[in-house]
């Protein structure tokens, strides 16, 4: 009896989204020392981290609106192909176009985002239209643009754009020291101080702002959001809005790491967004989840991807494998959780 | 009249068959020549008919398959399975692994092939298994439940053969996506048919249709009426695996081998859209198979018209899209709702305005 009280206290206390946020970065953390203590090497420095960051600064971004609109009760699975859209889109123009500048790419990119997150939005929000059909149409649509935009795959040669991507911002004390004693700095990409960015900046739209809390209550109930004056369609369009731009974003983050364009990059970028934003707590019955959570989901996820490959298990079928027994899991326990949630209160 | 209209137009045939005419129309006034069927030669000289139309018929049967299944999943838990493609390729996969063994370029088949087909529909009902359990019992949506094997499918498959794409050595095999000898008509016609009408006597003769329309609209209510909405789903989610060994046998059939990346891509999207296509409701509760199995023809009509026009490939999935948008646009109840409040001003004004004039008279 004193045992079953003191559980009801436990679920009482905590709330669904710091639940599974907890469980998310105490998973994240067993997984990284458990790497350290049996494959060692690589994971002990601080670079292994930054190198994370950098491969998967695109993937933060797009994720994290993900999360926002998974939050909100919606998903959206164009991301990728908006990706893919906007790198394809800025390396034509950056070399096809004479005097082209990378500020134009980069409005080209936040345009395009903008367009299917109004488009999108308008569709789910105001027609009522379920938003896996409205994105799937998306998705379609994205990738077919891509290759009519241009079919084969290209580097770009711009000098101003080969000099931004080349920009190395090290960071100081987190260095390296290799074999014969020669100092490697760290350093990380433009595109993660972006995704950190956009990180930190979410966050605190999400816990401090109406809007943010407003994303909570639709996703939660929409009929209580409803009475309590929230503005049910309108919240939805603007979750799906940040989402696409977000993802345009994320599209020119991208195409800062890689530098060319091609009708195959960011494939399967939004079932990775998805995978890190259910890994990182987010609910997909909505109302529940953290961006902070989403970070570590895509940190759980890469983390992942490099035990399977200095494992030894670098055949190409593991990394799937793998990645989807996580996802399993990760679902399981969410069920799991929640229903003994459900019935700890009841009892 | 009017009613006859509403009538016409509340048929849930009636927007398949619209596309299919519309279709239809466009090819015929840009090349006649669709419409011609002729009696040829294959490569082993036997008699075969070819045409587009023909195209249509044999390239659609998987679909048409796929969509009996994925109707069920949609009318029954109100999402759709994403992986189908992904099971396609894990079905396959072990077929070729029963029937090759461990040799890939064996002389003779190591194995019966209807015991093949036996394992792909075993596999193929063990992935569906695993997909409805994960919807029914642990209340995972379909969509991400799905997902799962969507990641994994691919990588699942090409483990079992280590990777390696075996080559079957026996011409029969060929046979079920190809034609039997001495038959002008494609296997696959045939193996349509005869999922059709299994399909046809199963809802005659069972109660599966009805449970699946009142789990689908209310599981709660239906579970008060003693229907057990945790096996119906799971139910529909095996009968949609069993679709799927049948659509990989057509599949694997075709070329006589597998590739894994490629094999049944995007087939899910289509899939979906078929069933979209059929006016079955994507969020769960009445549907009608047939309405799907021809929008399935549809998408496959579409397909083959768009490559007439010279649409590359990877060109084909933005036109598909904009098909998608319209499609799903036009029949959004909301937009329904808009669309009758502006023709009943229409019709309101054109009163008005005639009685106005008559005053003014």
């Amino acid at each position: 009896m004193k045992k079953n009280s003191a559980k009801k206290s436990i679920f009482y206390k905590v709330s669904d989204t710091n639940l599974l946020l907890v469980i998310t970065i105490g998973i994240f953390l067993l997984m990284y020392i458990g790497a350290i203590v049996f494959l060692g090497g690589g994971f002990t420095k601080p670079q292994m981290i930054f190198n994370i960051l950098n491969t998967n600064s695109a993937l933060i971004i797009t994720a994290c609106g993900m999360s926002l609109v998974m939050i909100s009760g919606g998903i959206d699975i164009s991301v990728g192909g908006v990706v893919a859209l906007v790198s394809m889109s800025c390396a034509v123009y950056l070399d096809f176009v004479r005097n082209s500048s990378v500020l134009i790419a980069l409005l080209m990119a936040l345009g395009i985002g903008l367009i299917y997150g109004i488009i999108q939005g308008f569709l789910v929000a105001y027609l009522d239209i379920q938003p896996f059909i409205v994105s799937l149409a998306g998705m379609f649509f994205a990738r077919g643009m891509t290759t009519i935009v241009h079919t084969d795959p290209f580097d770009v040669k711009n000098e101003t754009f080969v000099k931004l991507k080349d920009t190395r911002i090290t960071v100081p004390f987190m260095g390296s020291y290799n074999k014969r004693g020669v100092y490697f700095p760290a350093y990380i990409e433009i595109g993660v101080v972006v995704a950190l960015a956009v990180v930190v900046v979410l966050f605190l739209v999400l816990r401090y702002t109406k809007l943010g809390r407003s994303f909570y209550a639709v996703g939660g109930n929409k009929q209580s959001a409803l009475m309590l004056g929230v503005n049910v369609r309108l919240t939805k369009f603007l979750s799906h809005v940040i989402c696409s731009l977000l993802a345009g974003i994320g599209g020119f983050v991208y195409f800062l790491h890689v530098g060319s364009g091609s009708a195959s990059h960011a494939m399967g970028m939004e079932m990775n967004a998805i995978a890190s934003s259910i890994i990182g707590g987010t609910m997909l019955s909505g109302g529940v989840g953290n961006i902070i959570g989403t970070f570590f989901g895509v940190l759980s996820l890469s983390t992942i991807q490099n035990v399977v490959a200095s494992a030894g298990l670098d055949q190409a079928w593991w990394t799937g494998i793998t990645i989807a027994a996580m996802l399993c899991i990760f679902l399981l326990i969410q069920s799991v959780v929640m229903w003994q949630k459900k019935k700890a209160l009841n009892s | 009249m009017k009613s006859f209209l509403k009538k016409i137009t509340g048929n849930q045939l009636f927007i398949p068959v619209i596309a299919l005419l519309v279709l239809a129309i466009i090819n015929l006034i840009a090349d006649p020549s669709f419409f011609v069927v002729s009696l040829g030669k294959n490569n082993a000289g036997y008699n075969i008919l070819s045409g587009p139309l023909i195209t249509i018929l044999d390239y659609g049967s998987e679909l048409a398959i796929l969509a009996i299944g994925m109707t069920l999943v949609t009318a029954a838990s109100g999402g759709q399975d994403i992986s189908v493609g992904a099971t396609i390729a894990i079905a396959g996969s072990a077929m070729l692994r029963v029937l090759c063994g461990t040799n890939t370029r064996p002389e003779t088949i190591q194995a019966p092939i209807i015991v093949a087909f036996l394992v792909a529909c075993v596999v193929g009902m063990l992935c569906g298994a695993f997909n409805g359990a994960l919807v029914s019992v642990f209340k995972i949506q379909p969509m991400i439940a799905t997902l799962i094997l969507f990641t994994a499918g691919r990588s699942i498959a090409a483990w079992i053969n280590n990777n390696e794409l075996p080559i079957v050595p026996d011409p029969k095999f060929m046979y079920f996506g190809g034609f039997i000898p001495g038959i002008p008509i494609p296997t696959t016609v045939f193996i349509v048919m005869i999922c059709v009408i299994v399909t046809f006597l199963v809802l005659k003769f069972t109660n599966l249709g009805l449970y699946t329309q009142s789990v689908g609209i209310n599981d709660k209510s239906s579970r008060l009426n003693g229907i057990n909405p945790t096996f119906i789903k799971f139910l529909s989610f095996v009968i949609l695996g069993l679709c799927v060994a049948v659509a990989s046998l057509i599949k694997v059939s075709r070329i006589g081998t597998i590739n894994y990346s490629v094999i049944a891509k995007d087939i899910e999207m289509d899939a979906i859209l078929a069933v979209a296509l059929g006016g079955n409701a994507l969020s769960g509760g009445k549907f009608n198979i047939w309405a799907s199995v021809l929008g399935a023809y549809v998408i496959q009509c579409l397909t083959t018209t768009l490559y007439k026009f010279n649409v590359q490939s990877e060109a084909l999935a933005a036109y598909k899209a904009v098909v998608v948008i319209i499609l799903v646009v036009s029949s959004a109840p909301k937009v329904r709702e808009i669309l009758r409040k502006v023709f009943n001003r229409k019709n309101l004004d054109a009163l008005t305005g005639k009685a106005k004039k008559e005053a003014a008279k």
